[in-house]
């Protein structure tokens, strides 16, 4: 971070020491693991996690690979900053759409959960599988769900990809122990510490470039099931008498547009949008319309292998 | 790159804008205020210890929820459950806030460590939530391992119980610092002050005794929030601030950019081009300047620092705790694993520990069996080699043992296949703990904590030079032997090698043909310098107790009486 003048005075701050603990982790793997890669889903996690990637082996470009699990429904403004991001940092950008979901022509309006289970959780598996990463740095943290909080910063997976809640390893200090059995991949989870509003902070201190989506516009919207959606492009079926309302609204997450709601905000200024977090009362995921079924439905999603 | 509206969509839309009230002020803070960009926010790491029923789910969810963690949805599906599987009748239960995996909610039961977090606007908060049930050391270690702050928690009507105590040997162990005595369930011991005072006297007796010098006691009522976030009511008899205040407040250790000599463990080599090479690591105590000389260990290679490099430019200073990339003047080598440390470092080189080992395998430790071992950034193969004695964590007392299984503590000496570079834990986490890991399974085995290094001592590259020589010629000569054993003591506890050079022994070997007139003392005064350089030099410390004029300029240190007096446990040889 960039230090004030009183740094000397004082101890790091908080987000001086989640930020040099993340950076930790991210060596820790690439000294250790063969092939790592950093699984990059342009939302503000993904873009933290980048710059940190970025301060961690500067001068030197970011040693691995970015991969992007694409799912073809992600908003269009994800899709431009992915292109720019990864150009700018100086990292290879590898796409995976699953050939199978794009010849069935899955998507969110008609498949429900399929969509889901094959574009991310079963598209991931295959592009880790095909390229032969070892390693996946991934944007979770613990904050984001009660089944998270007792994750690992280093999460490993049997060779099918499983997640056993079982069998994880007790993590001590600052030592991570990454050894793995031949077939065995491990998830890394850098911001495990961080949470959504430290997330903010620090994108607003280090001024990293997010999709402008997080920042509230009038946007073309509908209401469904009391999410508010919006009406990205014009693969959106539109129901009898539906008609698209220009509401201010931001997003606190990013994902498949159809599947992600929004907020009513006139949070258009990082400064907005973090005040607005200091006085929030709803939790980010209640926009996203996966984790609805059950309460333990994350769990589920992870043992099965989806982030 | 703002979205572009599609046509279809676009055209027909209304607006529905106006209603949407602007962001209001935060605490009457302008979007300057450091506190919207999270700066002047410090952070602690805390731990929760308790035996099951004494309120520590309820104390969690207390927390989350009187700092205003807790979120509208959040709030909606605590009380959803609470009326479905809660025990508090109407009211919320927070423990349900805090409970995680489904199998285990199921179960009624938490048998791994959680971590939670809140924050207020000075402070974030980490808090590792360990169960009270079995596994409870290997859980509770893990969490303690990297905590600044315990919560114990008791409860009024029972007071301090075997729990407490082993909850308090762990803490003592694991060395956090910040002990925090909460008597929860004031409520059913009708707020009574005497009661807790007793509670609290009960404890000092007990603390006292296992070196847990100072604590915090404050009565609480978690469940209704006394003592919590606000003083209570109920309780105005207690002065002390509420918990939380208590929390925002407490100093931190790792708040202090001066904690002890530099030293940094090498996590990465950056070698981007034949230009640039530079040590990419976290710097684990004390704080570093360009120009400052340095030592690389194990090997003892030296050389100044050139520049600390980061992403937001070249610093002219870097402090414990900050990750940076550190570039030497002089083309050494060095790699992942090796030690940088400042000249005056404290750390040293050894293939030896003497160390509390907490067993967390599965799989008893099988004596003799090869782990691999990982201190710092280096992996080295690693072999208990004996076992002192396991120490019973209910009563802090030592046992004899042959095997060790899981959740057993116990005091080892362990061999390496190679020297590393450590400190006692005591002095830094970072290169005094240290972790075993199973060759074949991969499993965590155990979590280890350096107390200090076999008498099997090692030659000591840290210190420079002239840092080992030690003149005892201000001692009077009959004192010197006795001092010079002492100090040699010393050294070899602290896992360094040493050679006392006495007058007696010199003058029958190298200065045998010398005798007393003023040529024969200079060539002796020559020779003693001579034979001390080369020995220093070769990693040596050298208690020389020969007959030297004090008058001399001498590389190293001089001792005299008043030292003695001062440093009664030879404490002057370091
Ligand atoms: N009367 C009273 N009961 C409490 C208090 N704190 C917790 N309890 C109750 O003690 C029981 C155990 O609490 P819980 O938080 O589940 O304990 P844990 O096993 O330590 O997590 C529950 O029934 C709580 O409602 C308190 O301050 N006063």
């Amino acid at each position: 971070m960039n230090a004030p003048a009183t740094f000397l005075h004082r101890g790091l701050t908080h987000l001086e020491q989640l930020e040099s603990e993340a950076i930790h982790i991210l060596r820790e793997v690439v000294a250790e693991a063969e092939r790592p890669v950093m699984l990059y889903s342009v939302g503000k996690d993904s873009a933290v996690m980048l710059h940190l990637a970025r301060k961690a082996f500067f001068p030197a470009p970011p040693p691995f690979p970015l991969l992007h699990v694409d799912t073809t429904w992600k908003f269009r403004d994800m899709y431009a900053l992915r292109d720019r991001v990864a150009r700018e940092a100086g990292v290879e950008l590898i796409v995976h759409r699953n050939p199978e979901a794009e010849r069935r022509g899955i998507n969110p309006f008609d498949h429900g959960s399929l969509h889901t289970d094959l574009w991310k959780t079963e598209g991931l598996r295959q592009a880790l599988d095909l390229h032969g990463f070892d390693a996946a740095f991934g944007g979770a943290r613990r904050d984001e769900d009660k089944s998270r909080a007792k994750e690992r910063i280093f999460s490993f997976r049997s060779a099918q990809h499983r997640w056993d809640p079982k069998n994880q390893r007790p993590e001590l200090w600052s030592l991570y122990n990454s050894r793995k059995s031949r077939g065995e991949t491990m998830r890394v989870f850098p911001l495990s510490n961080w949470t959504e509003l430290d997330i903010w902070q620090y994108i607003y201190a280090e001024s990293i470039p997010i999709v402008p989506l997080y920042l509230a516009a009038p946007r073309p919207t509908v209401v469904r099931d009391g999410m508010i959606l919006m009406v990205d492009d014009d693969r959106f079926p539109l129901r009898e008498g539906e008609v698209p309302v220009q509401r201010s609204v931001r997003f606190r997450t990013l994902g498949c547009y159809p599947l992600t709601g929004a907020v009513e905000s006139r949070a258009a200024t990082l400064p907005q949008v973090i005040r607005e977090m200091l006085l929030a009362n709803t939790s980010e995921r209640q926009n996203r319309a996966i984790d609805h079924d059950g309460a333990s439905s994350m769990e589920r999603k992870k043992q099965e292998g989806y982030f | 790159m703002e979205a572009v509206i599609p046509a279809k969509a676009g055209t027909s839309g209304q607006e529905d804008t106006a209603s949407l009230p602007e962001v209001p002020a935060y605490a009457g803070m302008t979007d300057e205020d450091p506190v919207i960009a999270g700066q002047n926010k410090s952070l602690l790491r805390l731990l929760t210890c308790g035996s099951v029923d004494d309120g520590k789910s309820t104390l969690l969810g207390r927390l989350l929820y009187d700092s205003k963690m807790l979120f509208e949805d959040q709030l909606a599906a605590l009380e959803a459950d609470s009326r479905r599987s809660g025990t508090q009748g109407q009211d919320l239960d927070f423990a349900l806030l805090v409970d995680g995996l489904s199998a285990e909610r199921e179960q009624g039961i938490t048998i791994d460590v959680a971590y939670r977090f809140f924050a207020t606007d000075r402070r974030k908060f980490i808090v590792a939530d360990t169960p009270g049930h079995e596994q409870y050391t290997r859980n509770m270690v893990t969490g303690a391992s990297t905590a600044d702050l315990a919560i114990i928690l008791i409860d009024a009507r029972k007071g301090v119980l075997t729990q407490t105590r082993r909850h308090s040997h762990l803490v003592h162990l694991l060395g956090i610092r910040h002990v925090v005595l909460a008597v929860n369930k004031m409520d059913m011991v009708d707020y009574g002050r005497e009661r807790f005072e007793t509670i609290v006297a009960d404890y000092r007796a007990f603390a006292d005794e296992i070196g847990i010098g100072a604590f915090t006691a404050i009565p609480i009522a978690a469940l209704a929030g006394d003592n919590i976030a606000a003083p209570s009511p109920a309780m105005p008899w207690y002065e002390g601030p509420p918990l939380l205040e208590h929390l925002e407040t407490v100093p931190l250790a790792a708040a202090r950019p001066d904690s002890g000599a530099f030293h940094m463990a090498v996590q990465w080599v950056n070698r981007p081009d034949s230009r640039f090479r530079g040590y990419a690591g976290r710097i684990a105590g004390g704080s570093v300047r360009p120009g400052d000389e340095i030592v690389i260990l194990p090997s003892g290679r030296r050389s100044r620092i050139e520049r600390i490099v980061t992403f937001d430019g070249a610093l002219d200073r870097a402090v414990d705790g900050q990750s940076v990339t550190l570039t030497l003047a002089d083309e050494v080598d060095c790699s992942r694993g090796e030690v940088i440390a400042s000249i005056a470092a404290p750390a040293q080189v050894a293939d030896g520990f003497v160390a509390n080992l907490v067993w967390m395998g599965d799989e008893p430790l099988a004596p003799g069996r090869a782990y691999w071992l990982k201190i710092g950034a280096s992996m080295v193969s690693a072999t208990v080699s004996k076992i002192e004695h396991i120490v019973e964590v209910d009563t802090g007392r030592p046992a004899a043992a042959r095997l060790l299984a899981l959740n057993d503590i116990a005091r080892c000496e362990l061999r390496l296949d190679r020297e590393v570079a450590a400190i006692p834990y005591a002095r830094g986490r970072e290169l005094g703990a240290f972790i075993l890991i199973d060759k074949l399974s991969h499993a965590t085995a155990a979590a280890g904590m350096i107390d200090g290094f076999p008498r099997r001592a090692a030659l000591d590259r840290g210190a420079s030079e002239a840092d080992r020589i030690v003149w005892l010629n201000g001692v009077a000569p009959e004192e010197r032997a006795e001092v010079a054993a002492k100090a040699q003591q010393k050294l070899q506890a602290m896992g360094r090698m040493s050679f006392i050079l006495d007058e007696a022994s010199l003058r029958e070997s190298l200065n045998a043909d010398l005798g007393g007139d003023p040529a024969d003392l200079a060539e002796h005064i020559r020779r003693v310098r001579a034979v001390v350089g080369l020995m220093s030099r070769a990693g040596l410390h050298v208690l020389v107790a020969v007959d030297v004029p004090t008058a001399e300029a001498w590389p190293g240190r001089q001792i005299d009486r008043a030292d003695l007096d001062q440093g009664g446990e030879a404490e002057w040889v370091i």
